[in-house]
């Protein structure tokens, strides 16, 4: 469980994130949603600590996490995987290289026994056969899906993503949620998922907490979002023409 | 003037952060291992070309100025060996090396900052500054002195060199000048320059590139920042350094 409390973060004198207050649920996945620029990313970031959030408090399960000092998160950070906006892997590295970083730092394991965690990542997101390229030479699906691979090397208790399948295609898009989704069930996982995509929401959405402006503006289940009665959660849930057209065919 | 002293003070908490007890010595010593190759060895290659050139104008200059029936030949040896040994080895090419290996370092961490490389790292527990930074720190520190003792002898063997090919002095008379008044503290002064120049290349091209942000636009502007900044601290540091060992 992960939860953030009456969290105020601001640029300067921006206000982008206004007294937020959520908890997402361990086991299932989490969706932030919202329009561009509305703080899904500051939110994400203050979450795990890149941001410092000026007041409020975050939680991972009991621990109260905002309050911890550098060396105490460090701790917590081993169980936290992170998918970010552009994959974030190291260009110096190659794909494997990659994925096996957390490995190399922080555990004993034998060489063999590393690789065969890689290689059981990389099979996990169908990317058998990339070990041996660099980030420069992966389509943007391949990185997404290499991030991936990097974020649950650890088995992490807590996963992080920034709108995994922004700018990829629609069946990719799905190859993508449903992964995220599948391991968040089968280890348990508290996901949470920033992205805009209201196909995602559709297809792998069980809590759904709806950013307006910084603010939580509505939170709920995929079921309750065609029916919730917020003007601007309709305007952005039937945002495209065929949402709209479809709306209207029910009526 | 404020926003100096909030620079220095940035740099000094990054520079804690970067000397804080590493992960894994062994992760560590790959990386040095990598780093030597990519900022030291990479670099020979410039090093020796300037080197030679200098070393050869420094002769043939003297040789021209020191034209005279009074003056013995063997001083043009004696003057190029001390221009190369206590300034151009150390200052010079530091400055050089600034150019080169400032720039690139500031660049490749800039850009991890902001494709967000250096946030993914730091979400998995690694202190990145360290991680990124430290083996760049170690691998100029230990290596830069080898540039130099080498720029050292190729400059003045860029002279014997012109010597020999210009026919402009006796090639005994400039090794005589060489060896004339040979002062091994003049040498390990300037060892003790470039350590100190590597650090200062390598450290403050490192903070310009871990604190850029934005696009591409602001890596540019951070690289160039760091070699300009790194070369005004050189600059400033050869003088202390210099009031400090030589006198
Ligand atoms: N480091 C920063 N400094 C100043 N302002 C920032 C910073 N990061 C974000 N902002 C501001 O916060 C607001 C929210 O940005 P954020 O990146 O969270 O949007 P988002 O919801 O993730 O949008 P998108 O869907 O496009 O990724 C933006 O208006 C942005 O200008
Ligand atoms: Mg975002």
């Amino acid at each position: 469980m992960i939860k953030a409390q009456n969290v105020i973060k601001s640029f300067g004198d921006r206000t982008v994130l206004k007294d937020i207050s959520v908890e997402f649920a361990t086991g299932q996945t989490n969706l932030i949603i919202g329009r561009s620029g509305s703080g899904k990313t500051v939110l994400l970031k203050s979450l795990v600590g890149l941001h410092n959030i000026d007041s409020g408090a975050i939680y991972y399960d009991d621990v109260c996490f905002s309050e911890l000092d550098f060396k105490a998160r460090k701790a917590i950070r081993k169980d936290v995987g992170m998918i970010f906006q552009g994959g974030a892997l190291l260009d110096a590295s190659t794909v494997a290289q990659n994925v096996k970083l957390p490995l190399d730092l922080f555990t004993t394991q034998s060489e063999e026994e590393k690789m065969e965690r890689v290689n059981f990542c990389l099979n996990r997101v169908n990317l058998d056969n990339a070990h041996h390229l660099y980030p420069s030479e992966l389509s943007g699906g391949m990185i997404k899906r290499a991030a991936i691979a990097r974020a649950i090397v650890m088995n992490p208790r807590y996963l992080f993503c920034d709108e995994p399948n922004s700018g990829l295609d629609p069946q990719t898009s799905i190859v993508i949620d449903n992964l995220i989704h599948d391991i968040t069930k089968e280890y348990n996982i508290t996901t949470i998922i920033n992205t805009h995509d209201m196909n995602s929401v559709m297809e792998i959405g069980e809590k759904i907490v709806f950013i307006y402006e910084g603010n939580k503006w509505w939170e709920g289940s995929k079921d309750d979002i065609l029916h919730a009665d917020n003007r601007e959660l309709e305007d952005f849930v039937f945002a495209s023409a065929m949402a709209k057209r479809a709306k209207l065919a029910v009526k | 003037m404020f926003s100096l002293f909030e620079s220095i003070g940035r740099y000094t908490l990054l520079m804690k952060k970067v000397f804080s007890r590493p992960e894994k010595m062994r992760i560590y010593r790959e990386r040095i291992m990598y780093e030597v190759e990519a900022l030291g060895l990479n670099s020979i290659g410039l090093t020796a070309i300037i080197s030679v050139f200098i070393g050869a104008a420094i002769t043939l200059q003297m040789s021209i100025s020191l034209e005279s029936p009074f003056i013995p030949q063997y001083l043009i040896g004696y003057a190029t060996r001390e221009t190369m040994t206590l300034e151009f080895s150390s200052t010079v090419v530091a400055l050089i090396l600034a150019g080169k290996v400032g720039s690139n370092i500031a660049s490749e961490i800039g850009t991890m900052r902001i494709t967000e490389q250096i946030d993914a790292l730091e979400i998995m527990g690694v202190n990145s500054a360290s991680y990124l930074i430290l083996p760049k720190i170690v691998a100029t520190v230990f290596f830069f002195p080898f540039l130099t003792i080498f720029s050292m002898l190729i400059g003045i063997a860029g002279g014997y060199v012109i010597a020999v090919v210009t026919g402009i002095m006796i090639p005994a008379d400039y090794i005589e000048g060489l060896q004339y008044c040979f002062v091994m503290w003049e040498v390990i002064y300037s060892l003790i320059k470039i350590a100190v120049f590597a650090f200062i290349i390598t450290s403050i091209s490192a903070y310009c590139g871990y604190y850029a942000k934005g696009n591409s636009l602001e890596v540019g502007k951070a690289s160039t920042r760091a070699v300009v900044l790194s070369s005004i601290v050189i600059m400033i540091f050869n003088l202390i350094l210099t009031q400090l060992l030589l006198t």
